[in-house]
Formats: C-alpha cells, structure tokens, sequence
C-alpha cells in the first residue's frame, strides 16, 4: 500500500512549495474558465475565446517593455481586443469569424514587435516560450491572491447577467422580444471573457487557457443539455485535469533515467483531448439509441431541458 | 536593397503572398478563419519535432499540418467546427512543447517559426517554396468551380451533388500545404495575417468573385512588399508590418466600402425630390 502511494505521489509533491502554488493557481483558473467556457461554446466564440489569449498576451509582452505590470498589459489589451472584435461585429454570425480575425492578425504582429525588441534589449531570455507556453510550475505565490481576485470579477460578471446572458445565447429571438439587451448583454460577457482569458493566459500560458475554456466546457455539453449540469461538469472535469496533470508533471521528473519532467501542460492538455474524444463517443452511442425513441418525444424532452 | 540576400526576400515574399492571396480569399469566404489559424500554429510543433529528430523542417511542418487538417475536417460536425479546432490547436502545441521540452536551446528558432524569417531565406530555399506554392495554386484551381459553389450556396452545392464535407477536407489540405510552403519564410502565426486582413479587404471592395480574388493577390503582395522595404528602413520585424498593414488595409477597404455606399445613395434621393 505505502509503496503504491509513493509510486503515484513521488516523494516531496505535498511538501513543494510550486505544486502548492500550481494546485491552488490551477484550481481557481479551471473552475472560472469552465464556467466562461460553457457559455463560450454554446455561443460558438471558441475562436474569440481563443484569440483573446493571443491578443492579451500581445500587451503581456508590450507592458514588459516598458516597465509595466504584465496584468496591466494583459487584461488591459484583452478587454480591448474584445471591444474592437464587438465593434467590427463579432455579434452576428457572419462577421463574428472575420472579427476575430483582423484583431487576432493585427496583436500577432503587435507580439512580433513587442518580443523582438525585449529580445534584443535583453529585458528577458525566453520570452517568446515563455508568453506563448507558459509554466504553471513558474507561478510565483504572490500571483494567487491576483488570480482569485480577477477570477471573482469575471465570475461575479457572468452570475449577474446569468438569466439574460443564457436567455440571449440560446435564443437571441426570443430574448429580444422579452426586452433583453442582447448587444449589452454580449458585450458585458466578451469583457468577462478577456478578463477570464488575459488572467488564464498570463498565470498558465496561452495553451493551457484555450484548453481549459474549451475542452472541459465542450466535453460536459456533450454529456449533458441542461446548463447548470454542465457548468458543475465543466468545472469537475477541469479541476481534475489540472491537479491530475500537475500530479503527472511532477512524477515524469523520475521517469526513465534522463531526469527532464515533461511539460505540465502537455499531461493537462492531453487528458482534456482524450476526456473530449471519449465524451463523443459516448453521446453517439446515446445519440444513435435515443433515434430508436419516436422523434416527437426526443424533442419533447429536448425543449424541456432548454427550458429548464 | 536589391542585392543578395534580399533578392531572396523579395522572390519568396512575391510567392508566399500570391498563395495567401488565392487561399486566404477562399478561407475568408467561408469563414474558415480559425481553421487558418489553427493549421498553421499546430504545424509549428511539427517544426519543433522535426529539428528534435534531426529532419527537414519542412516535412515536420507537412506532416503535422497534415493531420491537424484532417483531424478537424474529420471529427467537426456541421457548425460545430470552432470547438474541435480549438483542441486540435491546443493538443498539437502541447505535444510541440513536450518536444521543446526534450531540447534546451530552441529560443531563436521558436521567434523564427512563429513570426518568420523573410529575409533570411536562402537561395536553396526557393526552389521547394515555388513548387510547393505551384502545387497549391494548381490544387485550388482544379476544385475552383465546387469549392466556390459549397462556400457561397452551400444548399445549393449539397443539391447538385456536391458532397460538401468532402470540399471541406480538400479545402482544409490546400491550406496545411499553404502552411507547409510558407511557415519556413513568414512564420505560423504571419501567414495568418496575410491570409485573413488583404482578402477581407478585397470582399469589402468587390463582390465579384473572380476580381475579388485577383484584387486579394494584389493587396496581399502591397502588403508584403511594403513590410519588408518598410522593415529594411527602419529595422523593425518584417511581422509586426505584416500584421499591422494587414489590418489597416482591411479598415480603408471598409471604409472605402461605406464611403461608396454612401454616396449613389445621395444622387437617387436628389434626383426624386419633387421640383
């Protein structure tokens, strides 16, 4: 038993002090880019959610070279990033892919200017890798109390535009003619999503950020049509993927004889992708034995659970 | 700044914006900007592999650009494509860095890849850029007629037969060998610019197919070649013009746009005011 314990808990994982700091920093981000995420796939933002990151991390490296707190850069040039996708049209269906685009090509190269100059002022040795991968295991302990407060803000935006939020996303119509404010309502969550991004970005690299939005969001639509399942899903699996892969990081230092661990987010990344093929492939199967049912049931059940 | 090794520069520049002009014009139209996005930035970690392992980069770019694309053509449904797309992008980059993660000095080649080496091209490197950009062109020309047709009346298309999820993953290839011919020159995430801001502005401008796709080619080949004197001149990244004059020519086609709008909309209302 004890010799189980210490093959999957390598010795020191409790006692060091990055795998705290990892756990604690993971833990928050996962659980805030589950919930933003869920609304991010049923409104199929994944590419804006995953632009944000770019463009975010374009002002992470911009406010480096000046001497700036790269939180400022980050959500500062996040959140305009998201009001200029707004302005060109990142509301309707047909400008929302083009939108994302312009503002996605236009911080690609503010991030070539940005880096090639701290490279060759030789502000920071590593940087591009640095900005574009990340490392959770870099984290420094001041970043936590950063991380939870920014988290808050952008989960205490999502909780007060809840209702009008996931009534304008799953039917624009009908929010309408109910007096919602879609326009206002989407900007409000496209600010709440470059917040959630520019933090995710900056604490645990661009990668991990897109991955944590979608992947766990995108695997607990699958499983489940009602909302408030799959935010609880969403953040289940998230957490999970983060401590799980965190745990695999730290272990695969002992792997083989070579003694270079692997990259956290290569482990957290992976188990995601896997989680994902393996919930569509079960929602198939339940798909293909729900076809069996008459049709006017299923869809029965279906708007109930909408509705519901 | 016609000599030597910017000779190179200005020859791979002029083939690199000609086949971001062509496949940009379709990725545009259809709205396949993310895919683009994508393809290009996972096959990087292929680069990654490739000089892990000791091979030409060129077949690590291919190789991963490859699968990216039929992996997202393969498992999206219809109108779920972003979601797919996005974890494609992700898995691809994770394992480039566990590949990374294998070498210690990488840094340069990883600012290179990612925003491209224009005028570091060797003349050994045009050869296989030309061919590769040739075969790319020629692709998009033999499914011109239902690749046009499945972007703009999808309906339609599926209609007179043409399977349109078949298109998609022919379309998903050209822009993986895109990727493969031009990642090497103007780096995974400038071939994105270059095929998303200049065709945009073309379809701003026009919406005659064929004009637009030849306007595309025009404003894409300004725009590089503007970067690269621009960047001679002031020695800043060759990227940073791209994408910056990339964006700005899809705001003045905007702009132009609504200026012409604007304007026949006067004349007939002056003309019908009662005298």
């Amino acid at each position: 038993m004890h010799q189980l314990y210490n093959a999957v808990f390598e010795p020191g994982f409790f006692g060091s002090p990055q795998v705290h700091v990892a756990v604690a920093v993971g833990g928050i981000v996962a659980i805030v880019s589950a919930v933003v995420g869920v609304f991010t796939v049923m409104r199929g933002q994944s590419f804006a959610g995953h632009s944000l990151g770019d463009v975010s991390a374009a002002g992470g490296s911009g406010a480096l070279l000046i001497g700036l707190n790269p939180l400022a850069g980050f959500v500062g040039l996040g959140i305009a990033g998201a009001a200029v996708m707004d302005m060109i049209g990142v509301q309707r269906l047909r400008g929302r892919d083009l939108a994302t685009g312009i503002v996605l090509g236009a911080a690609i190269g503010l991030s070539a200017l940005f880096l090639y100059l701290t490279a060759t002022t030789g502000a920071t040795a590593g940087a591009t890798q640095q900005v574009l991968f990340g490392s959770i295991f870099t984290t420094t302990p001041g970043t936590v109390p950063v991380v939870a407060i920014f988290g808050a803000i952008s989960l205490g935006g999502i909780a007060l535009i809840y209702r009008p939020l996931l009534l304008s996303t799953v039917s624009p119509d009908i929010a309408a003619a109910r007096g919602v404010p879609v326009r206002l309502v989407g900007v409000l969550y496209m600010i709440a999503l470059a917040v959630s991004v520019g933090l995710s970005s900056l604490a645990i690299g661009a990668i991990l950020s897109t991955a944590l939005l979608i992947g766990p969001a995108a695997t607990a639509l699958q499983l489940t049509r009602r909302v408030a399942w799959a935010l609880t899903t969403a953040c289940v699996i998230g957490v999970l993927a983060v401590w799980v892969g965190v745990l695999l990081a730290y272990d695969s230092y002992y792997w083989g004889s070579s003694h270079l661990s692997l990259p956290v987010s290569f482990f957290i990344v992976a188990l995601i992708f896997v989680t994902y093929l393996v919930s569509v492939a079960v929602s198939g199967r339940k798909a293909r034995a729900g076809a069996r049912r008459p049709a006017s049931v299923t869809r029965a059940a279906d708007h109930d659970k909408v509705a519901a | 700044m016609f000599t030597g090794f910017m000779m190179n520069a200005w020859i791979t520049a002029t083939i690199v914006a000609v086949v971001a002009g062509v496949v940009g014009y379709f990725v545009v139209l259809r709205g396949s900007a993310f895919p683009a996005h994508a393809i290009p930035k996972g096959a990087f970690a292929g680069a990654a592999a490739a000089s892990l392992l000791g091979i030409s980069t060129l077949i690590g770019l291919g190789v991963f650009s490859i699968l990216g694309a039929v992996g997202i053509g393969s498992l999206s449904r219809r109108g779920r494509q972003d979601v797919v797309t996005a974890l494609a992008l992700v898995m691809m980059l994770a394992l480039g860095a566990a590949f990374l993660s294998r070498t210690t000095e990488y840094e340069p080649q990883v600012y290179s890849l990612l925003f491209g080496e224009i005028l570091g091209v060797s003349s050994s490197q045009i050869l296989p850029v030309a061919g590769l950009a040739v075969a790319c062109i020629a692709a998009v020309a033999v499914i011109y007629r239902p690749l046009m047709l499945s972007s703009v009346a999808p309906e339609i298309a599926e209609a007179r037969g043409i399977r349109s999820r078949r298109i998609e993953i022919c379309f998903l290839l050209i822009v993986a060998l895109a990727t493969t011919v031009t990642v090497p020159v103007v780096g995974a995430l400038l071939i994105f610019s270059l095929m998303i801001g200049p065709p945009a502005a073309a379809r701003s401008l026009t919406s005659r197919p064929v004009l637009a796709l030849l306007l595309a080619v025009v404003i894409a080949l300004g725009t590089v070649w503007a970067a690269i004197a621009l960047s001679y001149q002031y020695n800043w990244p060759v990227g940073f013009f791209v994408g910056v004059l990339g964006a700005l020519s899809y705001a003045v086609g905007r702009g132009m746009a609504a200026w012409q709008r604007a304007r026949p909309a006067v004349t007939p209302a002056l003309a019908a005011r009662p005298r």
